[in-house]
C-alpha cells in the first residue's frame, strides 16, 4: 500500500479528491429537494412548537407601557398611581378594541378567578374618557374591582407579561412558582397522573399484544408456506383496514344493545346488557385489536428464520416443551419480541383517535388532554408544553430502540 | 389422526393443539370486527346491531339503503373527492421527492447519511397530535390551514418515510455497477436515473406510492387541526360522524373502506412478488 501511497503525484490526489467531492454533491442534491421540503412541512412546525412551549407574546404585546411602568414597582403593597393610570388607559383601549377578553384569559391561567375582575372593569372603563382616566385612572380602577388593590393580582400581571417562561412546563408537571420565587406542588395533581396513566395503558396494550401475538406468529412462522401465507392475509388485512373503521367495528361491538352485549345476554351469562364503550376498558380491547399486527409482523419475521429443529432436539432429549422454549426459542426470538414491543409501545403512547372515539372520561390519554388544550381551553402554549414533554419522552424510547433492535428491523408488509 | 414423535407426552400433544386453538381465536379477534360490519351495513333499520329479522335471514331486513344515503348526501360525495384529490396530490409529491432522495442515500459517497435518514424518516416516529398542534402553529403564518395546499404537504410529509424506506428496499437489490455503466457511457446522472434505475426499482416506487396514498387517506389527526369544512376527507366525515349521530351510513362507507383495502393488500402483495422475482432474490 505505501508503494502506491508514495507513487501517487500530487496532481493525482487532487483529483481524486475532486472526484470525491463531486460525488457527495451529486448524492446530496438528490436528497435536497426532500430535504428542504421536510424542512419546510415538517422541522419547522415541530420547532415552532418547541418554541411556543416557553414564549408567549400575547400579554406582553397587550400591555406594554403598564409592564414597564411595573418594571420598578417594589413588589410588596398597590403600585403607584402612575402604573394604575397607565393599565386604567390600556384596559380602556382593549374594552374598545375587544382584546380584553385575551387578557383576562391569561391573567386567569396565572391567577384562577381572574377573568371575571379583568371583564368588568374593562366593561365600566370602556366609555369614560381619556380626561377622566389620566386624572383618577388609579380611584376609577380601584373601584371598578377591589382585587386591584391586592398586590397579589399585580404580580399575576407581571407573570403573565413575561415572553418567556418556563411557567407552562411547571404546569404541565403539576408544578407552580409560589409569589417568592420558588416552586411548589399545585394542588390538583392532573398531569403527572395522565403521564402515569398513558404509560400503565400503552404497557397494558404492549403485554396483551405480546400475549396475544407471540403465540399466533409463532404458530404461523412454523406452519407449511402456502398455510402461512394464507393466514397472513388475515394479519395484513386488519392492518390495512382503515383505522376509523376498525375503532367503528369496536363501537359496533361494545355499545350497549352491541354485539357483544346481546350475545351474552343470549348465552344466559348476564341478564342485563354491560357497560363496555367510552370505558378505559374498551380503549385497551380496540387499541390491543389495532395494534396486534405492529406485534406480530415483526415477531413474524424473526420466528421465520429459527430453525424449529433446535426445539424438537430439546425436547426429545427430555427438556419439556415450555423449558425448551425459555432457554433456546425466546432468546432466538428475542430481536422480534423487543421490535414489536417498543413499536406498540411508541405508537399507543402517543395515540389519539381510538382514546377520543371509545374512551370515554377515563380512557383518555395524553393526546387527549393536548387535543382539548388545543381546541377547547385555546391554551395552546401548554399544549406545547405538554406535546414537548411527549416528544422527549418518544425521542427517547426511539433512542433505545435504535440502540437495542435498530431501525434497519423496520419493514412494511 | 396425526402421528406423534414417541418422545411426546400427553402435555406435548395437548400443547399442539393448544397453540393452534389459541392462533385459530387470535384470528378471528383480528377479522371479526371487520367481519361483523359488513352484514350490519345492509341493516334496514337505522341501528348498529342485528335486528332479529336479520338473524332470521329475512330479506326485508337487508337493504341498501345507507349506501344510497352515501350516495345521495352532498357531505359524503364531498369527502370521497377530497381524500382521493389530497391523497393522490400527497401521495405524488412524497414519491417524486421521497425516490430522488432515496437514490441518493443509497449512494456509498452520501455525506451526513445516518443524520439526515434519520431526519427524513421521523415524521414516522412523531406522534400526530405532536405534528398537528406544530403544523397548525406554523401553517397559521402562510396561511395554509383551511387550505387544500395546508392539507397535501402536510400529507406529503407523513407520507415520505414511507416511499424512502420501500425504495431503499428494493435499491439494496439494485446493481450500482449499473449507474457508473450508464454515467462512463456519457449520460448524466439524472438521465441514468431516469432511463436505468427508475425502471428497475419502480415496484418500489409503486408499493412506496400506495403507502403514501393510503397514509394520506387513513388520516384524520392532521385534518381534524388543519383543515376546513370544504377539506373535510372521509376519515374526518366519519369521525364526527361516530362523535355526533351515529347510523349505518358510517358502516356503509366502512365496508366500502375494507374492499379498497383488500384491493390495496393484493396490488401490494403482486408488486412485492414481482420486485422480488426481479431481483432475483427472497
Amino acid at each position: 500500500m505505501s508503494d502506491t501511497a508514495a507513487g501517487l503525484n500530487p496532481a493525482d490526489a487532487r483529483n481524486a479528491a475532486r472526484d470525491v467531492r463531486r460525488r457527495k454533491l451529486q448524492a446530496f442534491l438528490f436528497v435536497t429537494p426532500l430535504l428542504v421540503f421536510i424542512i419546510f412541512a415538517f422541522v419547522a412546525p415541530i420547532a415552532t412548537m418547541l418554541y411556543r412551549s416557553v414564549h408567549n407574546p400575547t400579554v406582553a404585546n397587550l400591555v406594554p407601557e403598564t409592564l414597564a411602568a411595573l418594571d420598578d414597582w417594589s413588589g410588596n403593597a398597590v403600585p403607584d398611581d402612575a402604573v394604575l393610570i397607565q393599565f386604567a388607559t390600556d384596559m380602556k383601549r382593549m374594552a374598545n378594541d375587544r382584546t380584553s377578553g385575551q387578557l383576562a384569559d391569561e391573567i386567569n391561567r396565572a391567577l384562577p378567578g381572574m377573568s371575571s375582575v379583568v371583564k368588568s372593569t374593562a366593561r365600566s372603563l370602556r366609555r369614560v374618557d381619556d380626561a377622566e382616566i389620566s386624572a383618577n385612572g388609579a380611584t376609577l380602577l380601584l373601584e371598578a374591582n377591589d382585587r386591584w388593590s391586592d398586590p397579589t393580582t399585580w404580580h399575576a400581571l407581571k407573570a403573565a407579561g413575561q415572553v418567556y417562561s418556563s411557567s407552562y412546563y411547571l404546569t404541565s408537571v403539576d408544578l407552580e412558582r409560589t409569589a417568592d420565587g420558588g416552586i411548589a406542588q399545585r394542588d390538583t395533581q392532573i398531569y403527572v397522573k395522565l403521564y402515569t396513566k398513558t404509560l400503565r395503558m400503552a404497557l397494558t396494550i404492549t403485554v396483551l399484544t405480546i400475549v396475544l401475538g407471540y403465540p399466533l406468529a409463532f404458530f404461523m412462522a412454523h406452519a407449511s408456506d402456502g398455510l402461512a401465507n394464507f393466514l397472513m392475509v388475515f394479519v395484513l388485512l386488519p392492518f390495512w383496514t382503515s383505522l376509523l373503521v376498525r375503532t367503528t367495528a369496536w363501537i359496533a361491538l361494545l355499545q350497549t344493545n352491541g354485539v357483544v352485549n346481546s350475545s351474552l345476554m343470549a348465552l344466559g351469562i348476564t341478564d342485563e346488557p354491560i357497560e363496555m364503550l367510552y370505558t378505559q376498558f374498551s380503549t385497551i380491547i380496540a387499541m390491543t385489536h389495532i395494534l396486534l399486527p405492529f406485534m406480530v409482523l415483526p415477531l413474524y419475521a424473526v420466528m421465520r428464520g429459527i430453525d424449529s429443529s433446535y426445539m424438537r432436539a430439546a425436547i426429545s432429549m427430555g427438556s419439556r416443551p415450555l423449558g425448551a422454549w425459555y432457554k433456546i426459542y425466546l432468546p432466538m426470538s428475542l430481536p422480534g419480541l423487543s421490535a414489536g414491543a417498543l413499536l406498540v409501545f411508541i405508537i399507543s403512547v402517543g395515540y389519539y383517535i381510538t382514546p377520543a372515539l371509545v374512551g370515554g372520561t377515563d380512557g383518555q390519554m395524553i393526546s387527549n388532554i393536548i387535543a382539548f388544550h388545543m381546541q377547547q381551553s385555546n391554551n395552546w402554549e401548554l399544549a406545547a408544553a405538554l406535546g414537548s414533554l411527549l416528544l422527549i419522552l418518544i425521542l427517547l424510547l426511539y433512542w433505545l430502540f435504535d440502540r437495542f433492535v435498530g431501525t434497519d428491523n423496520l419493514k412494511l408488509g | 389422526m396425526k402421528r406423534f414423535p414417541e418422545y411426546y407426552t400427553i402435555w406435548n400433544i395437548a400443547g399442539h393443539y393448544g397453540l393452534r386453538i389459541f392462533a385459530l381465536l387470535v384470528l378471528i379477534f383480528l377479522m371479526l370486527p371487520i367481519l361483523v360490519i359488513m352484514p350490519l351495513s345492509f341493516n334496514s333499520e337505522p341501528f348498529f346491531t342485528f335486528t332479529e329479522g336479520m338473524l332470521a335471514l329475512d330479506a326485508e331486513a337487508y337493504s341498501l339503503r345507507w349506501y344510497q344515503e352515501v350516495v345521495d348526501d352532498d357531505k359524503w360525495r364531498l369527502a370521497i373527492r377530497n381524500s382521493f384529490v389530497v391523497g393522490i396530490a400527497a401521495a405524488l409529491i412524497a414519491t417524486v421527492l421521497g425516490t430522488l432522495a432515496a437514490v441518493g442515500l443509497a449512494s456509498p459517497w452520501m455525506p451526513y447519511k445516518r443524520f439526515i435518514t434519520a431526519l427524513l424518516l421521523s415524521p414516522m416516529i412523531v406522534p400526530l397530535i405532536i405534528i398537528a398542534a406544530g403544523m397548525f402553529f406554523f401553517y397559521t403564518r402562510f396561511n395554509l390551514v383551511g387550505t387544500f395546499a395546508g392539507l397535501i404537504i402536510a400529507h406529503a410529509a407523513l407520507g415520505v418515510p414511507f416511499v424512502i424506506i420501500t425504495v431503499t428496499a428494493t435499491l439494496s437489490g439494485f446493481d450500482r455497477s449499473l449507474f457508473v455503466a450508464g454515467l462512463s457511457l456519457g449520460a448524466g446522472p439524472f438521465k441514468v436515473f431516469w432511463d436505468v434505475v427508475i425502471p428497475l426499482i419502480r415496484p418500489g416506487v409503486i408499493s412506496g406510492g400506495l403507502f403514501a396514498f393510503v397514509t394520506s387517506f387513513d388520516e384524520v389527526v392532521l385534518v381534524l387541526f388543519l383543515a376546513g369544512p370544504e377539506q373535510r376527507t372521509i376519515p374526518r366525515q366519519m369521525f364526527s360522524g361516530l362523535r355526533e349521530q351515529i347510523n349505518p351510513t358510517i358502516l356503509a362507507v366502512a365496508t366500502l373502506l375494507v374492499v379498497l383495502s383488500a384491493a390495496l393488500l393484493f396490488t401490494l402483495e403482486a408488486l412485492r412478488r414481482r420486485s422480488v422475482r426481479l431481483s432475483g432474490s427472497a
